[in-house]
């Protein structure tokens, strides 16, 4: 049985713009990486989505798209490596209000923290999840990661890894994630507003991010040219967003999926308080 | 008149020992005796053999009994496995049903006597079931009230109705009378009766959580610590707050850590392998200052080891699991209902220092149960620095104060947004390689713990003399009796308890041991933990011994005593 969350009333803000989300830490990351198109673009999501910076918790784990929550002016945790999902979920059920975004990497969503994507999208509690796939490694110096193509050459897997890569919406489709979508770093625009769709779902919403890692993967530049916009018809059947997405081209921007599965909740328990429970301890023969 | 005595039920799954042994326990805490009661179970999961041990007194009872007076067989399948931990001897008794064949040959063996008690056709003479037979048995043998019986089995099994309950009283009562004919002089002194607190360690680790305010609870299944999860779940919903089912032991902790990071007392609840895989991320709330409780129910280890079964060799982890210096607070709660009071208070500790704090309980703790005078102190609430007066480009979330305790607001809180961090940070939290901040934060959090009163938590000093036993945990029970009897034979004994394992009390062990001819350290682990913990830091003197001997056998106070005479 799917039960439903009671969030309390957000307040919600419209003078809010991208400057109000920007912090004053300079991010580490190389120049052209395709995660400054990310931050801006989550920078404007958030500023539509109206909530003030102290109510939105940003989550990550370790990685360099992982850096982000220092560079926006919400809450933030950069935990260990894997476990953003946990954390943020732990947080959000903790305060249903906060407005809580999990970012990372490929390396950090897919592999290292793999189970928690997966029981996070089955689990459906009410959290956005931006993945900024580079299929690649990119703060260790570029060893393949789950989303990297097989025959990618590397030091630590010279010709190849010899592994297909995996689809990480079809994974998301398969789990039982209520929103699924998949946006391009460099279309900042298109990517914020399927951002503020993603964060106003409700339930557990994924967004795979193609990000170019132009340090090691310069190749990926080419994705610009290469991405199909628009390509995507957005669906409320998970069949049809399976079929349309296994062995498609993943080279395709858009939501793929919008589902209706009540968000995570808790049932109901008849409140006690804690005499009623220091009381089933008690013997007492004159009772 | 006996002023103690040790009751065995056993019989094949599904018997009904453990009914039996409940039921039994619970008419003694009617009738104004105190008790522990141990369940052993076989490897199966489901079916297999099963016993109760049962030992009740007029006194409170610090341990498990070094032998057993009677032994109960509902039938010999398997019960022999259990021999080794049901000793025996001549004056012990074995009531068994000669129509279940020939008793196991390690009960034979030890000598105790051998009593025919037609259980199965006592039973269907009064259409009840043997357990209840055996109930009505132990109880005249022990010389206990039959309404205290009747009134336990209302409570027990009252909502089967009328009918089960008529049989069930028949049978005890037919029990009660073919023991009459039984050679044996085990009756109770009289009891007290009285209001009694009955629970178990577990029960009493959920109960402390609650009482020191956490509200978010997040574990895996594990053994033996699964039933401090299952008791606070329905509860934990019932005073506002939430617990989850994690996908694994690692998503455990990060909830909960994520959940202490949103303002709200949390905690996490494993055993040895599940703390191994916790590790990382106790790094991270040390380092990113995030309050958070751990318990750990000990059980045999390494690897898998025994499950089900009680020892002290996770005191290395807890002392120093997770790489880089990361100093933490490891308290031990000394008897069940010491894990109320010790885990309320590593509540407030966590909360008001920031930091993870463990409880180091164990299995013999967790899954005995017991019946005590309901415990009555309280450890007095402390809670988290949530305030500032800074905000904006002022606020700094690690910035130095006198207790090295800084502000810590939850996010929804305008102007103090701050990022936690498990990269070394400056005194805003901003990541920084630079050696000042390192330092200054390995600094920050090694004083704030070494500097801090914890007052009397630190441990328990009961006796006088120039022999001083210095023990923790589970093994202060039976050192405890150990050193009553030997007070009976004039040596003179100090038993130290130590709740609060790091840091290190020095004073007030120093305090403790001063003047001892002989200090000796009892632990049950194969390595002698808690000694090589306390001579490392010199809290002890270079000749204090070890007396450290691993599970899954139970320390016996007669073990110990034997040791120190």
């Amino acid at each position: 049985m799917e039960l439903h969350l009671h969030e309390e009333a957000a307040c919600h803000r419209a003078d809010l713009t991208l400057k109000d989300f920007k912090s004053g830490v300079e991010p580490i990351w190389c120049p052209g990486c395709g995660d400054f198109g990310v931050l801006q673009a989550l920078q404007r999501a958030l500023a539509a989505n109206g909530r003030p910076p102290h109510e939105v918790a940003l989550v990550s784990g370790i990685g360099c798209s992982s850096r982000l929550p220092a560079y926006t002016s919400a809450y933030g945790f950069h935990g260990v490596h894997g476990r953003a999902l946990p954390v943020a979920t732990g947080l959000k059920l903790a305060r249903p209000e906060l407005e809580v975004v999990v970012v990372g990497g490929d390396g950090d969503g897919y592999s290292i923290g793999g189970n928690h994507f997966m029981h996070a999208c089955r689990r459906n509690v009410n959290l956005t999840y931006i993945v900024m796939d580079n299929r690649v490694y990119g703060m260790t110096k570029g060893q393949p990661s789950p989303t990297t193509e097989a025959d990618w050459d590397s030091d630590i897997a010279p010709g190849g890894v010899g592994v297909s890569p995996f689809s990480p919406v079809a994974i998301a489709l398969a789990a039982g994630a209520n929103f699924v979508a998949r946006g391009f770093a460099l279309d900042v625009k298109p990517l914020a507003d399927i951002l503020v769709a993603a964060m106003k779902h409700p339930g557990f919403s994924f967004v795979e991010v193609l990000s170019p890692c132009i340090t090691f993967r310069p190749e990926e530049m080419d994705w610009k040219k290469a991405i199909k916009r628009n390509a995507i018809q957005t669906t409320s059947d998970r069949k049809a967003a399976m079929a349309a997405v296994m062995g498609a081209d993943e080279l395709m921007s858009g939501i793929i999926f919008e589902g209706d599965r009540p968000a995570y909740g808790q049932a109901h328990v008849a409140p006690a308080g804690m005499a009623a429970i220091e009381g089933e301890f008690i013997v007492d023969p004159a009772a | 008149m006996r002023s103690s005595i040790a009751i065995c039920f056993a019989g094949s799954g599904g018997a009904g020992a453990i009914t039996a042994g409940s039921t039994f326990l619970q008419a003694a805490a009617r009738a104004g005796y105190y008790g522990l009661m141990t369940k052993l179970s076989g490897a199966q999961v489901r079916g297999g053999e099963a016993a109760a041990l049962v030992e009740i007194g007029v006194e409170p009872l610090d341990a498990q009994p070094d032998r057993f007076d009677v032994l109960i067989a509902l039938d010999w399948d398997n019960v022999g496995k259990f021999a080794p931990e049901v000793p025996m001897d001549s004056a012990s008794i074995v009531l068994a049903d000669p129509a279940a064949g020939k008793p196991a040959e390690a009960i034979i063996a030890t000598g105790a006597r051998l009593v025919d008690f037609p259980l199965a056709q006592l039973a269907s003479d009064v259409k009840g079931r043997g357990n209840m037979i055996a109930l009505g048995a132990a109880a005249a043998l022990a010389g206990i009230d039959s309404g205290a019986v009747e009134q336990s089995i209302r409570d027990l099994i009252g909502a089967k109705g009328e009918a089960a309950i008529a049989a069930s009283l028949a049978a005890v009562a037919a029990g009660a009378e073919a023991a009459q004919s039984i050679d044996s002089d085990i009756r109770l002194r009289p009891g007290h009766p009285g209001r009694r607190w009955f629970g178990s360690g577990n029960e009493a680790i959920g109960l402390g959580a609650l009482r020191g305010g956490v509200r978010f609870v997040a574990a895996y299944p594990i053994t033996p610590a699964t039933e401090i999860t299952e008791w606070l779940a329905p509860r934990m919903g019932a005073v506002g707050g939430r617990a989850m089912l994690a996908e694994d032991e690692i998503a455990a902790i990060n909830m909960a850590v994520g959940a202490s990071f949103g303002g709200v007392p949390s905690m996490t609840v494993t055993s040895g392998p599940g703390l191994s895989l916790k590790v990382e991320t106790i790094g991270l709330a040390i380092s990113a200052e995030i309050p958070l409780v751990i318990v750990d129910v000990m059980r045999v280890g390494p690897s898998t080891g025994i499950p089900t079964k009680s020892d002290q060799g996770d005191l290395d982890l807890a002392l120093t699991g997770t790489h880089g210096d990361a100093p933490r607070i490891v308290l031990a709660p000394m008897s069940i209902a010491d894990c109320a009071l010790t885990t309320e208070r590593a509540v407030h500790l966590a909360e008001a220092l920031q930091t993870p704090v463990f409880v180091l309980s164990d299995q013999s703790l967790g899954q005995t149960q017991t019946i005590i005078d309901e415990p009555t102190r309280r450890a007095e609430p402390m809670t988290r620095a949530m305030e500032s007066d800074k905000s904006g480009a002022d606020f700094r979330r690690y910035q130095p104060t006198a207790d090295n305790v800084s502000p810590m607001p939850a996010p929804g809180v305008e102007g103090r947004q701050w990022v936690a961090e498990g990269l070394s940070h400056d005194e805003f939290g901003h990541p920084s390689n630079a050696a000042r901040f390192h330092v200054a934060g390995l600094n920050k959090r090694r004083d704030k713990l070494e500097n801090h009163d914890y007052g009397d938590i630190w441990g328990e000093v009961t006796g006088e003399g120039e022999t001083v036993i210095v023990a923790f945990g589970s093994s202060v029970g039976p050192v405890k009796e150990a050193a009553r009897r030997l007070r009976e034979q004039d040596v003179a004994i100090k038993v130290v308890g130590l709740r609060l394992l790091a840091p290190i009390p020095k004073k007030q062990i120093a305090d403790a041991i001063e003047g001892a001819r002989r200090v000796i350290v009892v632990e049950q682990n194969h390595t002698g933990q808690l000694y090589r913990h306390l001579l490392g830091a010199k809290a002890l003197p270079a000749e204090a011994e070890s007396l450290a001997r691993p599970g899954p056998a139970p320390f016996r106070p007669g073990e110990i005593a034997a040791h120190i005479a």
